[in-house]
């Protein structure tokens, strides 16, 4: 922790070194301290926004998880699912995420709705991938095992392969909360009247330049905090999974 | 005994089984095997490395098909040659998980499990995960979760492989405890002639792959049993024979 805010610092005095050395015009790249600047003037602005993009990233998150932890249970059991539905979800994360974004507006307006369908559509993937890679490589033994003393095969799997899945489903939840965030800009900046990704657009015509740069730290800043977060649910949820190497 | 027949709880007539082993590969396993084992008795099965012995459990267990000849046998639970636990569940609910395979509540069957921590000396380790037991008491949770699977036959593979020479021999007598207050058929699979000796009512001798039975010893020592038994020695010594390492 110590060590990455000493990095921070090195690239931050880096930075500010720049802007002055060189005398970059602020409109092209304002210096750190006028991005301070900006996050302390705008404090009230970038507090509202930040709520709002906080709110619409969790909604989407937890929409993310409930459609990845039933797609990857669903793929994991059934042979037909993993022949149809698997390949349509590869599929859609191919689509130019900025141009689903405007459609979706178009059809659903400005609220909260289109804005949690963008977020879910960036962020499942990666949850549905390491559930199912988790699944995979559950040790055969243990099912077989479960069966032989009885079980059926969905007893089986809440004993066994659910519990395994776990850690692989947060695995996927780390990659997916960074994603969502880029995720709540896109869809922001598609139609909305509040949140970091709309402040950031609107900055830019504006030319508002520390704006957008503070608007972007906050964003970074809500990334971080929910990445700990989700570390900080998997320690509680999976203490049998000493899983250091993928947090903080 | 040959006036008592005894009706006899798994049997194996002429059980062949060949297993793929890679896509091309498939090898013989299972010779022609032919066995039972009476109701209640310990049958000790011992031969040499990689011989087809788990696989042979895993035939009487029901867990594999053999390719030809028949199995006749009670409801086997088998405890494998890894333990098998479950690494985030407790020592509790881990020997709970047969109880919860067949259906009951979390709460009954950790209430059953929980009568079996004193009696196999591991009481005060219900709330330990596996990753914090030694081996020695992950294998008696093991056990614990054979047992309280409730079936009339046990199937136990090198049950105490992983332990020290000191642990065995504790270990020894927890199974024969467990064993004759049981009445269960048991099956026990070692490597450990000696230990076949001091716990079995009957030893089966196998050839190296594909296993047949080379010998079926009647084992007539009365029990308790102790290692420095002239007859538990001299049977030893004749089983390590039969194996090709008498001297
Ligand atoms: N899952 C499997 N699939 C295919 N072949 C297997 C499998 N398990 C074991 N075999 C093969 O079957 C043969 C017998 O294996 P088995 O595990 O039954 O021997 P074993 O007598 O129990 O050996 P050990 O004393 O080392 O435990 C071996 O040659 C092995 O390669
Ligand atoms: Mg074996």
């Amino acid at each position: 922790m110590i060590r990455a805010v000493l990095v921070a610092a090195v690239l931050l005095g880096a930075w500010e070194l720049y802007c002055r050395l060189s005398g970059i015009d602020p409109l092209v790249l304002p210096a750190p301290h006028q991005v301070v600047a900006a996050l302390w003037n705008d404090r009230s602005l970038l507090a509202s926004d930040l709520l709002s993009t906080a709110g619409e990233v969790a909604a989407g998150l937890v929409a993310a998880l409930l459609f990845a932890l039933l797609a990857a249970i669903s793929i994991h059991l059934s042979r037909t699912m993993r022949r149809s539905l698997y390949p349509v979800l590869v599929a859609s994360q191919t689509l130019p995420i900025p141009v689903v974004a405007s459609l979706l507006v178009v059809w659903l307006g400005y609220d909260l709705g289109p804005k949690v369908a963008i977020i879910a559509l960036v962020a499942f993937f990666p949850v549905v991938v390491a559930t199912l890679g988790a699944l995979a490589k559950t040790d055969p033994e243990l099912p077989r095992l479960v069966r032989a003393l009885g079980a059926g095969r969905a007893r089986t799997f809440w004993l066994v392969e659910a519990p395994a899945a776990i850690p692989g489903a947060f695995d996927g939840l780390r990659i997916a909360v960074v994603l969502s965030v880029i995720g709540a800009v896109f869809a922001e900046q598609a139609g909305s009247e509040s949140g970091l990704g709309h402040t950031i657009q609107q900055a830019l015509p504006q030319l508002l330049m520390s704006r957008a740069y503070a608007a972007v730290i906050v964003l970074s800043a809500l990334a971080l905090a929910l990445f700990g977060l989700i570390g900080l649910i998997e320690r509680l949820l999976v203490p049998w999974a000493r899983v250091q190497g993928s947090q903080l | 005994m040959p006036n008592t027949p005894v009706a006899s709880a798994v049997t194996l007539s002429d059980v062949v089984l060949t297993r793929r082993v890679n896509r091309s590969q498939q090898i013989e396993v299972l010779d022609s095997v032919t066995l039972s084992a009476a109701e209640g008795s310990t049958v000790a099965i011992v031969g040499p490395s990689g011989c087809g012995k788990s696989t042979l459990l895993e035939v009487a267990c029901g867990m594999l098909k053999p390719t030809s000849g028949t199995v006749t046998a009670q409801p086997a639970a088998m405890m494998a040659q890894r333990d098998l636990l479950l690494p985030w569940a407790t020592a509790l609910d881990n020997a709970a998980l047969a109880l919860r395979a067949a259906g009951l509540s979390r709460d009954d069957a950790r209430d059953q499990a929980a009568d079996w921590f004193p009696k196999l000396g591991i009481a005060g380790f219900e709330n330990v995960r596996p990753a914090q037991l030694s081996g020695g008491m992950r294998q008696r949770v093991a056990f614990a979760r054979t047992l309280l699977a409730g079936r009339p036959v046990i199937a136990l593979d090198e049950p105490f492989a992983a332990l020290d020479a000191l642990s065995r021999i504790e270990a020894r007598a927890w199974l024969s405890d467990a064993l004759a207050a049981g009445g269960r058929t048991a099956l026990l699979v070692t490597h450990d002639v000696e230990e076949a000796v001091l716990l079995a009512d009957r030893i089966i001798v196998l050839s190296p792959r594909p296993a047949k039975v080379v010998e079926s010893l009647s084992v007539e020592i009365a029990k308790p049993r102790r290692r420095s038994d002239p007859q538990v020695v001299a049977m030893r010594q004749s089983i390590l024979e039969l194996l090709g390492a008498g001297q």
